[in-house]
């Protein structure tokens, strides 16, 4: 292969491993480890009257069990508030054993460690706990109502309010030609990686020192809390993110009550101990994410522009708040889509509840504002008898507006500040995908043989890439292998493929040549982590900037060697060269020999770096003065705001008249990421997406009973898509390149799950000639969805009204 | 002490021993005992199909089964589809070629699955495609690239045959 591989679909690096089973996940590491298991609440919110262990004692292979009692000093402190934030005036955080009281079913309450999984649970299961229950805290109205209180200390519930503003919206809407009023609501549902949470640690009693391995989308962080809270120095913790089974959001929570304890148990008894997170505990243990009401307010003219828009949120963030408030931050921003819009108001209350957390789950927030925005847009359009993609075209952003200030603060403390786009195009192009202008003839057709077809469209635009910074190194040694590494994690992205494609075409080596090594602690010490599709931005820069360093220096040093100008050289499949002349060149593996003056020749290449071999002037020091030995770079990335993705999906739904099962006949994705560095991993991205956004649009939710019991906690009854559920997706791109930074793109991970649900809505909105103001919508959600509409006028779309 | 069992059983054509308690599960008898990490557990209650095994050819949930049970069988794991030599199996070549992978964790009980489907049916339909999948999780990919894979492996087997 040549070296022209930015922008190829070039086959993935990590498939090797992982197709021969090779691959090093978690649990796959430690064979010899003890193994930790967790004793949890069964209650949802209880005060805890007495632990008692005794039973557990006589269980072959026991080795020890903790009690928040047994932790000493910081090991039993509250974990940490991650992300502070100046609304969120009552946060709370849990601690690694709970203490006294216990807020959600799940929480770890003792920790039992023994020669092996099985065993431990034996013991586990032998932990007697007296509970004394209190009321629990279920659902967004009755914490809103707060007869009871999850924390004593947080009157209301209230964790945050949160006001974004610009403009006067209430003035805006009062004036506005046209009001509309309504109310919708999305369900909770999570990450749900295959691969749950898992840790393995293990102490060296010798060098005083620990290496942990996590299945973390944040190895890093971990090893600063970690550190922390043992009270080693950060050069005495390594933290390694093996193989990971997928994240999806929720492994960037951290540390994990796991986290903590895992390693601390392991220096405490100077034996390797792992946890493996199983299914149910990742049901009630881990995070969930989505849950929100919200009231909207808009009022428009007569083309269907939006004059004023106030939105009231309340956010349902579990029982504690260790993600602080990006949710809705991000919900409250990212609302505002495509659109330039007159005024806004967006008020946020943050609630607790006695469940588990909510913490980011791709889409982070984005999925509620657009299905917001995206419900919004088609009662303007139902309202005024227009078309739904005109009324968006009425009120996009245009090309030439860019950068657009929305007057809002983003969820990285920064301006929303929208970099690039077009979105008259990317609607132009969806439109002509889905088969927009002829759908009613199609409609028409399939109705006149019994069959009822919707069609429906979401538009949104999605921050990507925010700060504060990523870093890369690059080095290349005395064989021409390229080493890269980075400090952010890899959960399925195919980081090894693209950031060895930016490095094979940054430094003119061939591919085969780059090795990536990312959330390893060992290799890069700085990073920040994995999530808001930031990955390919952050460090894909970072990685690029590093290459143009070590790419500067080897011509440097190469233009010694050849007694040519640097800037008359390139670099071609490894080999230095004057630009147009092959003849005149040395490969990248001798400059790296020379790039590091040697005293001693330990093999023949060597030896043309020794001191009796370089001919370097005697006057001057053998490294110059602010070089360094090595052909190798280091260099960071870091914005001055994020980047904005934006898409437009749309989808074509049949409807069931008598059963309300829905099918999606069409889908159909238009994507624009700035510059593509692989299109076959994007279209990846874009598939997994969506298929995650069906999941949230047609079948998952979180059942909690009112007891705080949740009662579908298995692969059994929380119903995640099968291949038989999720649709063809059909894709487009268009490409705006990031004027931001030196690659000009802008991160795909989360894109295509954001407009599901709000896509869906219209499509079955528009089959059915319901409202639809509430997701997930199953078959049973459907049916009595129309029974009640066909008693209540108020639920129905009005007729005429649903032109396309 | 927990009494333990003498397991024998064939892995990827090699004769196997353990001694394990009665309630060991085949896919912890493969991965702690065996060493052989390639089968993932992603439930273990047998709806994600990450431990997707065959034994004696068929495909079976290892997490749904004892390791005592298994004795005297033949289990194929993802660590024994490829060639003798190394090369992989035209199943593992089409889920490269066709990116029917991110994460890898559902992926060999996808590879057994399709292995097993592709023997049974060697030119499946679409349908059939879906259907023979219909039992494995994926949380990645949205399955298209997979049912693309499934298709290509198809392909791929009857250009050797």
């Amino acid at each position: 292969m040549g070296t022209r591989v930015f922008g190829e679909p070039v086959k993935r690096r990590e498939d090797g491993r992982l197709l021969t089973g090779r691959g090093r996940f978690l649990d796959d590491l430690g064979r010899d480890a003890l193994a930790a298991a967790f004793a949890r609440s069964p209650h949802a919110h209880a005060r805890i009257a007495d632990i008692d262990v005794s039973e557990a004692l006589d269980v072959d292979g026991l080795v020890a069990i903790y009690t928040w009692e047994d932790l000493p000093g910081r090991v039993g402190e509250p974990l940490p508030l991650l992300i502070p934030h100046p609304a969120l005036t009552h946060g709370r955080t849990g601690y690694p054993l709970a203490r006294d009281v216990v807020r959600h079913v799940g929480e770890p309450v003792a920790m039992v460690v023994a020669r092996d999984r099985y065993l431990a649970e034996d013991a586990a299961e032998r932990i007697r706990v007296e509970y004394e229950p209190l009321p629990a805290v279920v659902g967004i109205e009755t914490a809103s109502r707060a007869e009871h209180l999850v924390h004593d200390d947080v009157p209301g519930n209230v964790g945050a309010v949160l006001v974004q503003e610009n403009g006067d919206a209430p003035a805006a809407i009062e004036a506005a030609p046209h009001v509309l009023e309504f109310s919708l609501s999305i369900e909770r549902s999570a990450s749900m990686p295959l691969e749950g949470r898992g840790v393995y640690a293990r102490w060296d009693a010798d060098d005083g020192s620990l290496r942990v391995y996590s299945s973390t989308q944040a190895s890093t962080s971990v090893r600063a809390a970690i550190a922390a809270r043992l009270g080693l120095p950060n050069g005495k913790v390594e933290v390694v993110a093996p193989d990971v089974g997928g994240g999806f959001g929720v492994k960037i929570v951290h540390p994990w009550p796991e986290e903590v304890l895992v390693p601390w148990a392991a220096r405490l008894l100077d034996r390797e101990i792992k946890w493996t997170e199983d299914r149910r505990e990742h049901f009630v243990a881990a995070a969930h994410e989505r849950g929100q009401l919200q009231d909207v307010r808009v009022g428009f003219d007569d083309e269907g522009r939006v004059l004023g828009l106030d939105v009231r949120i309340r956010h349902d963030h579990g029982a504690y708040t260790p993600y602080g408030i990006i949710i809705p931050i991000v919900t409250s921003t990212q609302l505002l889509g495509p659109y330039r819009i007159g005024a806004y108001r967006a008020e946020v209350v943050s609630l607790y509840t006695n469940t588990l957390i909510v913490t980011p789950y791709r889409g982070a927030g984005r999925p509620q504002g657009v299905f917001c925005m995206e419900r919004t847009m088609d009662r303007i359009a139902r309202h005024l008898g227009r078309d739904r993609a005109d009324v968006r075209a009425a009120n996009f952003i245009q090309p030439d507006e860019f950068p657009y200030d929305q007057g809002l603060t983003f969820q990285d403390g920064r301006p929303l500040i929208y970099d690039s786009g077009d979105y008259p195009e990317l609607l132009r192009k969806a439109r002509e995908l889905i088969g927009w202008d002829g759908f009613g003839a199609e409609r028409s057709a399939a109705a006149a043989r019994g069959r009822r077809l919707g069609i429906g469209l979401g538009v949104y635009v999605e921050g990507t890439g925010v700060g504060p910074y990523e870093g890369g190194h690059v080095e290349i040694d005395t064989a021409g292998r390229v080493h890269v590494s980075t400090g952010l994690t890899s959960q399925g992205q195919s980081h090894e493929t693209v950031f060895a494609q930016i490095a094979a075409a940054e430094l003119g080596v061939p591919i085969g040549d780059v090795q990536v090594t990312t959330g390893d602690t060992r290799r890069f010490g700085y990073a920040v982590g994995t999530f808001a599709s930031r990955a390919a931005v952050m460090s894909g820069n970072a990685i690029a900037l590093a290459c143009r360093k070590v790419r500067d220096k080897a011509l440097r040093i190469a233009g010694e060697a050849l007694e040519a100008d640097p800037r008359d050289l390139d670099i071609t499949d490894g080999v230095v060269h004057v630009r147009g002349d092959m003849s005149a060149s040395v490969p990248l593996r001798t400059v790296a020999v020379l790039s590091n003056p040697l005293r001693y020749a330990f093999d023949e290449e060597a030896a043309a770096a020794t001191q009796f071999a370089v001919g370097r002037p005697a006057t001057e020091p053998p490294v110059a003065s602010g070089d360094e030995p090595g052909l190798e770079g280091r260099d960071y990335y870091s914005p001055v705001r994020s980047t904005f993705a934006a898409g437009a999906h749309a989808a074509i739904v049949e409807v069931d008249p008598d059963t309300a099962e829905i099918a999606i006949l069409r889908y159909a994705v238009v994507h624009d990421c700035g510059r593509l560095i692989n299109p076959m991993v994007v279209e990846g991205q874009i598939h997994g997406g969506v298929a995650q956004g069906v999941g949230g649009a047609l079948y998952e939710r979180m059942v909690y009973d009112e007891s705080g019991q949740l009662l579908n906690a298995s692969f059994m009854d929380f119903l995640m898509p099968y291949a038989t559920e999720i649709p063809r997706i059909e894709t487009d791109h268009l490409e705006t390149p990031s004027p931001l930074n030196p690659l000009g793109i802008k991160g795909a991970g989360e894109a295509g799950v954001i407009p599901v649900s709000a896509v869906i809505a219209s499509a079955v909105e528009d089959a059915e000639g319901v409202r639809v103001d509430a997701m997930p919508l199953s078959p049973d959600a459907l049916y009595t969805l129309r029974e009640r509409a066909a008693q209540d006028p108020s639920l129905r779309v009005p007729e005429g009204a649903r032109i396309v | 002490m927990e009494e333990s069992f003498e397991v024998a059983l064939t892995v990827n054509g090699t004769h196997r021993t353990a001694r394990v308690p009665a309630r060991r599960l085949l896919s912890d008898l493969l991965r702690h005992d065996l060493g052989l990490t390639g089968t993932h557990v992603g439930c273990e209650h047998g709806v994600c199909g990450c431990c997707t095994v065959l034994l004696d050819g068929e495909p079976v949930r290892s997490c749904l089964m004892f390791a005592v049970t298994a004795a005297g069988h033949e289990v194929t794991t993802v660590e024994g589809l490829a060639a003798e030599d190394g090369t992989p199996s035209p199943v593992q070549r089409a889920f490269r070629d066709c990116h029917g992978l991110q994460c890898g964790f559902c992926t060999p009980g996808f590879l057994c699955t399709v292995t097993a489907l592709l023997r049974e049916t060697p030119h499946p339909t679409e349908d059939q495609v879906l259907e023979g999948i219909s039992g494995n999780l994926c949380r990645c990919t949205g399955y298209q690239n997979i049912v693309k894979s499934v298709h290509r492996a198809a392909d791929l087997l009857s250009e050797e045959s």
